[in-house]
């Protein structure tokens, strides 16, 4: 079974986003990048699906600038077999993401493709679901638990209040939670392997999708600052200011 | 221009979320239908209509809806949204599942978690866990929308609006319900509850969270962790809060043992009031805080209940 696993190219989730002075956007100039750690769940959940005997193939694709063949490298040497790259410039939104994606889903014919729930700079939690509209696929989202058997996958989401088990016909979409795995490190020697891996590079234009925007984004900007607040000395001080001077006890 | 709610619930009761969201698209300035999709939602239906400014109750009662399956939801509200200039649900887990698929099926752009409208086509939404706020323009002629229900006020009530069935039924092939494993839980929901209180690694063990009890039983709390301890095992995911788990906004939350990293931030720093408890007095917990105290929560735990 070959597994597709899109993956994507965001700011390190350590860093602080800091807004442009001219309010027009992040500033992402100079800033530690990484891939997106739902992403690094979903590459974990096919590699494991591949030592398990259940994948054959596991393939990464992202879409973005030449810079985002980083991810790609780093997918391979975490045991991916082959990358694609939809290279493109532009800041492309979830819709697009999908339409190119299932493209590719069309070129490759996976059985299974696997994303991360959100990424973490845009916080959309759309791709997935959008992946699997256009593609007249099952989707499985927030998963935690994927179990393939028959010709089906059980997917065990995290829901509102507890866990919700279903079974999707394959070929289906899956879209990982935190919990799904504990993703491994790439070893140096996996590294210095990944280097020699296929990696295909794509024109996004030449998919035949229009990238025409369709969300304009008018500006950005910090959000409201919190006042500086006081340290209390004791529980007793804690209980009475609460109680006296914010009012919510 | 019209614009329908999807309500979120459970087939038992209708999660708060569905009036804040419909109080967020009423801002919107068109009259407002609710869709509510589920089996046995008859009783729910009622509650629904009694919410002011709902304009018509449609209702969609059949086995097919019960678990809220994104592929049938979204076929159903697919075939409702001709009518609708602007289609809307809350950002809760339910919402985040048929609401894109919604949108790709229309070809149409999804704007999620929006916390404020500016107008019809305007929207602000969090962005990068909440360090900067986008205001961004819908292009599409259709809108399709998620609500984060934490920063819209609940609506009031008022004398029923009509119903009206939806007898369409989408069975789709591609997925099944299978189980579901609730957890058990007494206290108010976290996106609900006027006050939280929430641990993080410092508790050091599921166990240990038990000390919060005591603390959110005397203030009607619900009990929230962090992702850390989430990521430890000590409490299940639905208690997380953050950028990847819920957003509460409360009057009062009080964070035990947390150091306050971004992700956990993205998910309370719009709590009206905000208690640090850390013995670090470094953590950056302390950048947010109301009111800050340096101790170890083992000390001052015991101490907050007998205070209370």
């Amino acid at each position: 079974m070959k597994v597709l696993v899109p993956i994507k190219r965001v700011i390190d989730y350590n860093v602080k986003a800091r807004v442009k002075a001219d309010n027009s956007d992040v500033d992402l100039t100079n800033v530690k990048m990484a891939l997106n750690p739902f992403c690094e769940i979903a590459i974990e959940e096919a590699i494991r699906l591949k030592e398990a005997g259940t994948a054959t193939e596991v393939i990464a694709v992202t879409i973005g600038a030449k810079a985002s063949q980083e991810q790609l490298r780093t997918a391979l040497a975490l045991g991916a077999d082959k990358a694609i790259h939809i290279e493109t410039d532009e800041k492309l939104e979830s819709l697009h993401v999908a339409k190119l994606l299932a493209k590719i889903v069309e070129q490759e014919a996976p059985e299974l493709v696997i994303l991360g729930k959100q990424s973490i700079d845009s916080d959309n939690n759309q791709t997935g679901q959008m992946l699997a509209a256009l593609t007249g696929r099952g989707q499985g989202t927030f998963a935690s638990k994927v179990d393939i058997a028959n010709g089906t996958v059980n997917v065990t989401r995290e829901v509102d209040g507890g866990l919700q088990t279903v079974a999707l016909k394959l070929p289906a979409v899956v879209t990982t939670d935190l919990r799904l795995n504990e993703p491994r490190y790439a070893s140096l020697p996996n590294i210095m392997k990944a280097k020699r891996k296929p990696l295909e590079v794509i024109a996004a234009d030449s998919l035949g999708v229009d990238l025409t925007p369709r969300i304009e984004l008018v500006a950005v900007h910090e959000p409201e600052k919190r006042s500086g607040g006081i340290i209390v000395d004791d529980v007793a001080q804690l209980v009475d200011l609460l109680k006296t001077q914010a009012k919510v006890i | 221009m019209k614009t329908l709610v999807i309500a979120d619930h459970d087939n038992g009761s209708l999660k708060p979320e569905t009036s804040k969201t419909i109080n967020a698209a009423l801002k919107l300035g068109f009259a407002v239908d609710v869709l509510i999709a589920g089996e046995n939602v008859a009783p729910m239906s009622e509650i629904v209509a009694s919410i002011a400014g709902v304009n018509t109750v449609l209702v969609a009662d059949h086995s097919e809806y019960a678990h809220q399956l994104a592929e049938n939801i979204a076929d159903l509200v697919l075939l409702l949204a001709p009518d609708y200039s602007h289609l809307v649900a809350s950002a809760t887990t339910t919402g985040k599942n048929f609401m894109p698929r919604v949108a790709a099926l229309l070809d149409v752009a999804q704007i999620s978690e929006i916390i404020d409208v500016v107008d019809a086509d305007t929207f602000k939404r969090p962005i990068y866990a909440g360090n900067a706020i986008a205001t961004v323009k819908s292009l599409d002629s259709k809108k399709v929308i998620t609500v984060r229900a934490s920063s819209f006020d609940l609506q009031g009530e008022q004398a029923p609006a009509e119903s009206r069935v939806v007898d369409s039924v989408f069975s789709s092939e591609l997925s099944a319900f299978v189980s579901v494993e609730q957890t058990e839980s007494e206290r108010p929901e976290l996106t609900a509850a006027q006050v939280v209180i929430s641990g993080g690694r410092g508790m050091q063990n599921g166990e240990n969270f038990s000390l919060l009890n005591g603390i959110a039983d005397k203030l009607g709390a619900a009990i929230g962790a962090s992702r850390a301890a989430v990521d430890a095992g000590f409490v299940p995911n639905d208690m997380q809060v953050g950028q990847t788990g819920k957003i509460v906004a409360p009057n009062l939350y009080i964070a035990v043992g947390i150091s306050g990293a971004i992700q956990h931030l993205a998910g309370m720093k719009d709590s009206k009031v905000i208690v640090a408890i850390n013995k670090d007095p470094d953590a950056p917990i302390f950048q947010v805080a109301d009111y800050g105290l340096v101790a170890d929560l083992f000390d001052v735990l015991p101490e907050l209940e007998q205070a209370l």
